[in-house]
C-alpha cells in the first residue's frame, strides 16, 4: 500500500514538472523556430510585407489620403493627373486617387485568398485524410478518382467557365476558383496520410482501440499541419494572382469597385498615355504575391529544417 | 609493416559549418595503409569513418565541410594540395571507393554500361587512356570477375532492374575495373540481406587477394574485421583511439572503448549477457574537453577531462590513445 | 509495346474525363436562366420564329436528349452558332485556334530553353552572384501575373523604346501567308516570304515573352533546385570518386535526372498556356481562341463556351499524355514500374 502511494505521489509530482517542462520546451521551440526563420532575411521581408499589407488593408480608411475615392466619386477637374505629391499614384479618368484605391484594393485581394482557403482547406484536407487513411478501400478510390477528374481539366478554364455562368462578382469567381483548387489539398494530405498511417504511433493508437476520428484528427492531422500551413501561405499568393487575373478579364471584382486586377484592366485602355492607372495597381499585385511567396518559402524552409 | 606507406593521413581535421556553429567532425586523425595491406576501420555510426574516407578523395560536400588542417599523402604526394588534374589521376586510378548503399551510388537514369564506360573512359592504364572497344571489353571483364551472369545484358540494364546484391557487385566491378592500387569499401553489404552480405564480403576478399590491392574496409561489425583484415583502426567521435594488427586487437583490446565494443558482441558460447556501452556519442558542436570518450569511460581520470591523449605505443604496431597507458599518469603499463 | 498500352490506357481515361467535362459544362449552360432561342433569334423576332427555333434547338426535349444531340453534332465538328460572331462556332475556332497555338508554341520554346538554361547556370554557380541574380529574376517572374508582364513589355519595348509592334499578328497592310498550318511564321517560311515572316516574328515576340515569363521563371527555379538536390546525391559522389571528370558529371549525370521534375512541370505549364493566353491576347489585341473564349464567357455565348472548353480540354489532355511519355522515356524507373504493374 505504502509502495503504491509512493508511486502515485511520484507520478503526481512528475506530471506537474512535466507540464512545466512542456511549456518551457514549447517556448524554446518557438524561440528556436523564430531564430531559424529570421536567419533568412528574405523570409523576414515576406513577413513584414504581408504584415504591412494586412495592416493597410484593415486600416485602409484611416491611412489613405482620399478614402472617399474608393467608393462612388467623381472629380473630373482633377482627372487624368500623373503622379504628384498630391496624388501619389496619379488619378484615373474620373478623378479618383489611384494610391487610395490601390490600398483599398488590398482588401479585395486578401478577401479573395480568405474566401478560397476557407472553402478549400477543410473539405480538401478532410477528403485527403479519409482517402489516405483508408488507403486501398473504396473510399480511397472514389475520392482519388474525383480528384483526378478535377485535376485533369485545364485549371483556369473551369474556373472561368463557371465564373462566367454565374453573375460576375468576387464571391462567385472565388467559388469557381475554389472548385479547381481543393484537389491540391486532398492530394497533399493524401500523400502524407498514406505514409503516416503506417507509423507506430498510429498503429499503437489503433491497437488501443482509439476511435477513427481520434486517429484522424488527433494523430495524423497534427503531423500534417506544417505542410498544410506552408501551402496555405503560398496559396494566398497564387489565389490573389488568379483572382486579379479574373478581375482583369471582368469576372472578379466589378467596377467601380477598386479591385487591383479591375483597375489594371480599366487603365489598359489608356496605355501608354495614362500609364499610372494600370501600372501602380499592377505593382500592387506583384507586391502582395511576392510577400506571400517569400513568407511561404520561409515557412517551408523552417519546417523542412526541423524535419532533420 | 615495412616500406613506404601507400596512404598516410596526418592529423586531419575536418569541420562542418552548420546553424549553431562549427561541428568538429574529424579532430586530428592519423591513419596509415601499406601496399597490399587490408586495413579495417571500425566505429559506431557517426564517428567520422565515412567522412575521413571522403576527405581522402576530396568528395566531401565542400560548402558545409571545411578541411581545417592536416595532410593526406598518397604515394608521397599530399592529396589536399593537388591540382584538379592530379586529383583525377588519383581518383579511380589510384584509389577507388565502394559506397554503403549501392542503390544510391548508381545513377538511376543511366544504364550500368553507360556508367561503367564513363568511369573507364577516364581511367589511365600505364598513363594511357583506353579505346572504345577496350573499354567495353574491360567492363565485361570486370562484371565477370564479380560473378555476375550475362554481363552483356547487364551493361544494357538500368539499376532499377537489378537486385540489391547485383547492384553491390556492379559497384564493386566499377571500382575495380580501373585497377586501383587501393580500394575503400564503406560498409559493403550493410544495406543487404545478411547472406548476401556474406557473399559480397567473400567476393571482395578474393578479388583483393588476387590483385594485391590495398583495402580500407569500413564496418561497424567486429566479426567482419576479424576475418578479413590484417590491421584494424578503432575510431571514436572523430579520433582514432586504437590501432593494432587484427589478432592483437582481439587478443588484447586496450582502449576502454574497444573493450566496450568487444563486450557488446554477444557470444554464442560461454554464456553471459552482452553489455552495451552506457552513454551516447558526443555532440560535435561542443564536444567533451580532453579525451572525447571520457564521459563514457569506466576508467576516467582527471587528466582525461583536461587533455587529449596522444597515441601510446604499447606493442609492435599496437597503439592506443589513452592516458591509462601513459607511463606517468596511467595505472597500467 | 509498353508505350502503346500506356497511350491507349491514357486515351481511354481521357475520353471519360472529356465526356464528364462536357456533361458538366453542358448541364451548367442549360441550367442558366435565359432563353437561348430568344437570344439566337434576336429581341425583335416574332414569337413563332422563336418557337420554331426552340424546337430546332431541341430546347423542349429533356436534358439528356439535348446533350445527345449536342454531342453527336460536336463529334461531327458542328458546335452550333456563335451568338457573338453570328457564324458557325467551328469556323471561329478554325480561324482563332492557330493564332493561340502559335503563341503557345513560341512561349513554350522560350520557357523550356531559357528556363532550363538559366536554372542549370544557376545551379552550377550556386550561391555566387550570377546564381543570386537569376534567383531574384526568377522569383519576380513567378509572382508577376502575365498581363502585368504584357503591360510592362508593351510600355517599355513597344512605346518607350519603340522596338517592337504592339498590336495583332501583322502590321497594317501586310497580308497573311497562304494557310498551311495557320501559323503565320511557319507558313511564311514555307511560302518563302521572308518579309511577312519577319513581320509576324516581330509581332509575336512580346506577347510570347509575356506569356512565357511566369513559367520560364518557374522552370529556372525547379531546374536549379533539382540540380542542387541531386548534386548531393551519392551517385554523383560515387562518380566523382571513381574519377569521372567534373564536366561529364555536370552535363550528363546531373542534368538528366534533374530534368525529370522539370519536364513534368514544363508540360503542365505548356498545356495550360493555350488556356491562359487570353491575359496576353487582350493586351496585344491578338486574335486567338483564348480571347474568343473569354468574350464568349462574358457574353454568355453558350455554344462557343462549350466548344472552346472542349477544344482546349483536348489540347490539355493530349499534351499531358505526351509529357508523360517523355518523362517515362527519361526515367527508366517509371517505365519499369509501369511495365511491371501492367
Amino acid at each position: 500500500m505504502a509502495e503504491q502511494a509512493k508511486t502515485l505521489d511520484a507520478t503526481a509530482i512528475n506530471l506537474e514538472t512535466w507540464k512545466k517542462l512542456e511549456r518551457r520546451s514549447r517556448r524554446e521551440n518557438l524561440g528556436r523556430s523564430w531564430y531559424k526563420f529570421t536567419r533568412n532575411p528574405l523570409s523576414v521581408v515576406g513577413l513584414v510585407t504581408v504584415g504591412l499589407i494586412v495592416f493597410l488593408a484593415v486600416f485602409a480608411p484611416y491611412v489613405t489620403p482620399y478614402p472617399e475615392h474608393a467608393g462612388p466619386f467623381t472629380d473630373f477637374a482633377n482627372a487624368k493627373q500623373p503622379p504628384s505629391l498630391e496624388y501619389f499614384f496619379g488619378t484615373d479618368t474620373i478623378g479618383r486617387d489611384v494610391f487610395t484605391r490601390t490600398i483599398f484594393g488590398f482588401r479585395f485581394s486578401l478577401t479573395m485568398g480568405l474566401i478560397v482557403l476557407t472553402l478549400v482547406v477543410p473539405p480538401g484536407v478532410l477528403l485527403g485524410l479519409l482517402a489516405g487513411y483508408f488507403h486501398g478501400t473504396w473510399i480511397d478510390t472514389v475520392v482519388m478518382r474525383v480528384t483526378d477528374i478535377f485535376l485533369a481539366v485545364p485549371p483556369l478554364i473551369l474556373a472561368l467557365a463557371i465564373a462566367a455562368m454565374l453573375k460576375p462578382n468576387l464571391l462567385n469567381s472565388m467559388m469557381a476558383v475554389s472548385l479547381m483548387w481543393w484537389p491540391w489539398y486532398t492530394r497533399l494530405v493524401y500523400g502524407l496520410a498514406t505514409q503516416l498511417r503506417n507509423e507506430y504511433f498510429v498503429k499503437s493508437a489503433e491497437t488501443m482501440g482509439a476511435s477513427k476520428s481520434h486517429i484522424l484528427f488527433k494523430e495524423i492531422l497534427p503531423n500534417c499541419v506544417s505542410p498544410i500551413f506552408t501551402k496555405m501561405s503560398l496559396d494566398m499568393g497564387w489565389v490573389i494572382l488568379i483572382g486579379s487575373s479574373l478581375s482583369f478579364v471582368g469576372l472578379g471584382v466589378q467596377p467601380p469597385k477598386p479591385g487591383l486586377g479591375t483597375m489594371v484592366a480599366q487603365g489598359a485602355r489608356h496605355l501608354p498615355d495614362l500609364w499610372w492607372i494600370s501600372v501602380f495597381p499592377a505593382l500592387g499585385i506583384v507586391v502582395i504575391v511576392l510577400g506571400f511567396n517569400l513568407l511561404g518559402d520561409g515557412l517551408r524552409d523552417l519546417f523542412a529544417a526541423e524535419e532533420v | 609493416m615495412t616500406g613506404q606507406p601507400l596512404l598516410e593521413i596526418k592529423d586531419l581535421r575536418v569541420n562542418y559549418k552548420v546553424y549553431g556553429g562549427l561541428l568538429e567532425v574529424i579532430a586530428g586523425v592519423n591513419f596509415v595503409v601499406y601496399p597490399g595491406e587490408r586495413v579495417g576501420l571500425v566505429g559506431e555510426t557517426g564517428c567520422g569513418k565515412t567522412s575521413t574516407m571522403k576527405a581522402i578523395l576530396r568528395i566531401l560536400p565542400m560548402p558545409p565541410a571545411q578541411i581545417a588542417g592536416g595532410e593526406i599523402y598518397f604515394k608521397g604526394q599530399d592529396i589536399l594540395k593537388m591540382s584538379h588534374n592530379q586529383l583525377y589521376k588519383v581518383r579511380g586510378n589510384g584509389i577507388s571507393m565502394i559506397f554503403q548503399d549501392p542503390t544510391a551510388a548508381l545513377n538511376p537514369v543511366f544504364t550500368v554500361g553507360q556508367q561503367m564506360e564513363a568511369v573507364l573512359k577516364n581511367a589511365l592504364f600505364d598513363g594511357k587512356k583506353l579505346g572504345k572497344r577496350q573499354i567495353k571489353s574491360d567492363a565485361l571483364q570486370a562484371l565477370k570477375e564479380v560473378s555476375l551472369a550475362d554481363p552483356e545484358r547487364l551493361l544494357k540494364s538500368y539499376p532499377v532492374q537489378l537486385s540489391g546484391g547485383m547492384r553491390q557487385r556492379v559497384c564493386i566491378a566499377m571500382a575495380l575495373s580501373t585497377q586501383p592500387e587501393m580500394l575503400i569499401a564503406d560498409e559493403p553489404g550493410t544495406s543487404l540481406d545478411v547472406t548476401i552480405q556474406d557473399q559480397v564480403l567473400r567476393l571482395l576478399h578474393n578479388l583483393v587477394l588476387e590483385k594485391n590491392t590495398s583495402v580500407i574496409l569500413i564496418t561497424h561489425t567486429l566479426g567482419v574485421v576479424r576475418e578479413t583484415t590484417d590491421r584494424v583502426y578503432v575510431m571514436y567521435a572523430g579520433n582514432m583511439v586504437e590501432s593494432a594488427p587484427t589478432k592483437q586487437l582481439f587478443d588484447r583490446p586496450s582502449h576502454p572503448y574497444t573493450q566496450g565494443l568487444m563486450e557488446a558482441v554477444p557470444r554464442l558460447t560461454g554464456g553471459g549477457v552482452a553489455e552495451g556501452i552506457p552513454g551516447r556519442i558526443p555532440d560535435y558542436l561542443s564536444p567533451p574537453t580532453g579525451c572525447r570518450f571520457h564521459p563514457r569511460c569506466p576508467h576516467v581520470m582527471d587528466i582525461c577531462r583536461q587533455q587529449k591523449p596522444p597515441a601510446y605505443q604499447i606493442d609492435d604496431g599496437h597503439q592506443v590513445a589513452c592516458f591509462l597507458y601513459d607511463s606517468k599518469e596511467g595505472s597500467r603499463k | 509495346m509498353q508505350t502503346v498500352t500506356f497511350i491507349t490506357r491514357r486515351a481511354v481515361h481521357s475520353i471519360f474525363v472529356l465526356l464528364g467535362l462536357s456533361i458538366v459544362i453542358f448541364t451548367i449552360s442549360r441550367v442558366i436562366p435565359g432563353d437561348p432561342a430568344r437570344v439566337a433569334a434576336g429581341a425583335r423576332a416574332p414569337e413563332w420564329v422563336v418557337d420554331n427555333l426552340r424546337e430546332q434547338m431541341h430546347l423542349n426535349d429533356s436534358l439528356p436528349v439535348q446533350y445527345g444531340f449536342w454531342l453527336s453534332n460536336a463529334l461531327q465538328g458542328d458546335f452550333g452558332m456563335s451568338l457573338v460572331t453570328r457564324r458557325d462556332v467551328s469556323q471561329d475556332i478554325r480561324e482563332f485556334f492557330p493564332a493561340t497555338f502559335e503563341l503557345a508554341l513560341y512561349a513554350g520554346v522560350i520557357m523550356a530553353v531559357l528556363g532550363i538554361t538559366l536554372g542549370a547556370v544557376s545551379a552550377r554557380h550556386k550561391d555566387k552572384w550570377i546564381d543570386n541574380v537569376v534567383r531574384v529574376i526568377s522569383y519576380m517572374g513567378v509572382v508577376t501575373p502575365s498581363f502585368v508582364f504584357a503591360i510592362i513589355f508593351l510600355l517599355i519595348f513597344g512605346f518607350a523604346l519603340g522596338w517592337l509592334p504592339t498590336i495583332g499578328r501583322l502590321s497594317e497592310g501586310m497580308t497573311p501567308p497562304p494557310t498551311v498550318t495557320g501559323i503565320y511564321t511557319i507558313d511564311a517560311l514555307l511560302a518563302g516570304d521572308l518579309a511577312t515572316f519577319w513581320d509576324a516574328l516581330q509581332h509575336i515576340i512580346l506577347p510570347a515573352m509575356a506569356l512565357a515569363m511566369g513559367s520560364m521563371a518557374q522552370q529556372a527555379r525547379i531546374t536549379r533546385s533539382s540540380m542542387a538536390d541531386n548534386l548531393t546525391k551519392d551517385y554523383i559522389g560515387a562518380a566523382r570518386a571513381l574519377g569521372v571528370p567534373e564536366w561529364t558529371i555536370m552535363s550528363k549525370f546531373l542534368l538528366k535526372p534533374s530534368l525529370i521534375p522539370t519536364i513534368s512541370i514544363l508540360g503542365l505549364d505548356f498545356a495550360g498556356t493555350m488556356a491562359n493566353a487570353f491575359l496576353v491576347e487582350l493586351i496585344f489585341n491578338w486574335p486567338g481562341i483564348s480571347r474568343y473564349g473569354i468574350n464568349a464567357m462574358l457574353r454568355k455565348d453558350l455554344n462557343a463556351i462549350a466548344a472552346v472548353i472542349l477544344v482546349l480540354g483536348v489540347v490539355f489532355i493530349v499534351v499531358n499524355i505526351i509529357v508523360d511519355i517523355v518523362v517515362a522515356q527519361l526515367d527508366p524507373r517509371i517505365r519499369m514500374a509501369a511495365g511491371r504493374s501492367g
